[in-house]
């Protein structure tokens, strides 16, 4: 019933290559390239189970908030502010450590200071309709500004041995739990957007907020809760941070706003809002922590790092973007 | 399906007068329309007939008069309150969500959702999509496919057959062909048509003469807020509907 309507002749191979979604595909065929690239040049140490298991790891914040930054693009709309809300959070996470003693407190304070940054950004975006951009610009600046003044730019020690391992150095049935966090994520982040109505609202938003308002969906809620995951996203990214690091400084988060956009729209979520993919995320996330990996292991300085990151982010992102107007 | 099968009259207004403070946009309208027929609203740039539709829709409320849907009172607050009552709206500039599939914007804003978890059933979604639209005979590739893939014609049927599923009681078409090409908006009559088998009441603006005498059973004419006459169109002219809409004889 669903293809075999579409095409009376038989379609030749042009056609045939013409309908394969490259924009999609992107991300997963660059994947495999840089992989096989780096398994050639770097093939000794690269390949390692260890270090297989370690670009995963490494990726774990970055997924984390890329799954909140896909809904944020799904809807048209951008979170600037998530860098800075992950040292923010890491840092409340950290005090609050400190003073009670109590892992979950201390997890649940951070993530209520992500939910607040985000709230934020959501009430300046819809109450008083402003564009997400100029909001989260702001936002990015005044939060980072908090995190310095309230720790006095001192970072603040992670010693639970409990919130460690839970957040960081803990493994499950063999498997690091930054690993498990990764996946649990990204299960639900993929469960929201493909088979809840929210989801489905959220990419209707996105793609046109009038028929999403005239079909009688609460636009504005939408945003609101939108921005406020985004932030609480951001918020266990910082959290996973205190975890692995054992320790949480104002300068956490501080390059991750790139990675984490990069990975989204190499992923195929379009910045116009509308379209998304959370598997590309994913996929996009473990990219980025893979070139990082590889340029570390070929022994490229970390200026020459950022240069080569830098040309490679571009380099994916105008493939993925090109030819979106022919659509 | 939710088409109106009862004998009560989907849409009766009773001297509705709209004011905006001391400019009359309305002056006192009246009409009631059966189920399975088609009426339609015309008249002149600015005569009044996108604040009907509007009343009708729920933007904006009465200044007087009374409006009835399926025989009950409505007051209408807010659009959401004339969709919980059954009148649907057909824009002409396609409220649809084109990056979505044909069958998430037939239930855009109304997803079906199936167990307790209440996770969105897509097969479901796409099997009653695709039995619309056969019923409607809006020829689409798949109820699968990405709407911005369809034609414009298509994405008109689109909407058409999403206001007919939803509609109980008024399916309301704010110039549903101003957008299209010849050969689409004969398709788009056609699925007017259509609709009006299945018994559903239709209130149709349009600037096209034409396509009135092709689809509508009746039509109605506004004059700078007047309600100048309503017609049969088995029993009218061209020419008088002219007349009528421009006031140089009546």
């Amino acid at each position: 019933m669903t293809d075999t309507a579409v095409r009376h002749e038989a379609p030749t191979i042009l056609d045939t290559v013409r309908r394969v979604p490259w924009r999609a595909a992107v991300v997963y065929i660059g994947f495999a390239l840089v992989f096989a690239f780096f398994a050639i040049t770097q093939g000794e140490y690269f390949l390692t189970a260890t270090n297989l298991t370690n670009i995963v790891v490494q990726a774990a914040p970055i997924t984390v908030m890329a799954m909140g930054a896909v809904l944020v693009l799904a809807i048209g709309a951008i979170d600037l502010s998530i860098g800075s809300t992950v040292a923010l959070a890491a840092l409340a996470t950290a005090v609050a450590l400190e003073s009670t003693g109590s892992w979950w407190i201390a997890a649940l304070v951070g993530l209520a200071v992500g939910a607040l940054v985000g709230a934020m950004n959501g009430f300046f975006i819809t109450a008083l309709r402003l564009p997400s951009f100029l909001v989260t610009l702001a936002s990015m600046g005044l939060i980072a500004g908090l995190a310095r003044q309230l720790t006095d730019l001192q970072s603040v020690p992670v010693l639970d041995s409990t919130f460690t391992w839970l957040f960081g150095s803990g493994t499950l049935l063999g498997l690091p739990i930054l690993i498990w966090w990764t996946a649990v994520v990204v299960l639900v982040g993929w469960h929201v957007l493909r088979q809840r109505k929210f989801g489905a609202h959220v990419l209707a938003v996105g793609n046109n907020e009038r028929a999403a308002r005239v079909s009688g969906i609460k636009v504005n809620r939408v945003k609101m809760a939108v921005f406020t995951v985004s932030g609480m996203t951001a918020a266990l990214a910082g959290i996973l941070y205190d975890g692995r690091l054992g320790g949480a400084r104002y300068t956490l988060g501080e390059a991750d706003l790139m990675t984490v956009l990069a990975a989204v729209i190499v992923g195929g979520t379009a910045l116009t809002g509308g379209k998304a993919s959370i598997a590309g995320a994913l996929v996009g996330s473990l990219l980025m922590s893979m070139i990082n990996n590889g340029l570390i292991l070929a022994g490229l300085s970390v200026s020459q790092q950022m240069i080569v990151r830098g040309a490679i982010i571009l380099l994916a992102v105008s493939l993925s973007l090109r030819g979106k107007k022919s659509q | 399906m939710s088409t109106a099968t009862s004998t009560r009259t989907p849409l009766k207004l009773d001297g509705i007068v709209k004011r905006f403070g001391a400019v009359t946009a309305i002056q006192r309208f009246d009409l009631e329309i059966a189920p399975g027929e088609i009426v339609a609203l015309v008249g002149d740039n600015g005569a009044g007939k996108s604040t009907l539709v509007k009343i009708i829709s729920g933007l904006y409320q009465p200044t007087e008069g009374e409006i009835w849907i399926n025989g009950d009172r409505a007051e209408f607050s807010d659009p959401s309150d004339a969709r919980a009552r059954g009148v649907e709206v057909v824009y002409q500039d396609l409220a649809l969500a084109d990056l979505q599939p044909v069958y998430m914007n037939l239930f855009l804003g109304r997803e079906l959702t199936r167990g307790p978890l209440r996770i969105l059933d897509r097969s479901r979604m796409a099997r009653e999509t695709q039995q619309l639209v056969d019923d409607l005979d809006i020829r689409i590739p798949s109820a699968k496919a990405q709407l911005s893939d369809l034609s414009g014609g298509q994405r008109q049927g689109i909407a058409i057959a999403r206001a007919t599923h939803w509609a109980s009681g008024l399916v309301l078409m704010d110039e549903p062909t101003a957008a299209l090409g010849v050969a689409e908006t004969a398709k788009v009559e056609e699925t007017i048509l259509k609709l009006k088998e299945r018994g559903a009441a239709v209130l149709i603006v349009s600037h096209n003469m034409e396509q009135v005498f092709r689809v509508a059973d009746r039509v109605t004419v506004l004059r700078r807020g007047t309600q100048v006459g309503t017609r049969s169109v088995a029993e009218t002219t061209h020419n008088e509907l002219v007349a009528m809409i421009t006031g140089l004889a009546s």
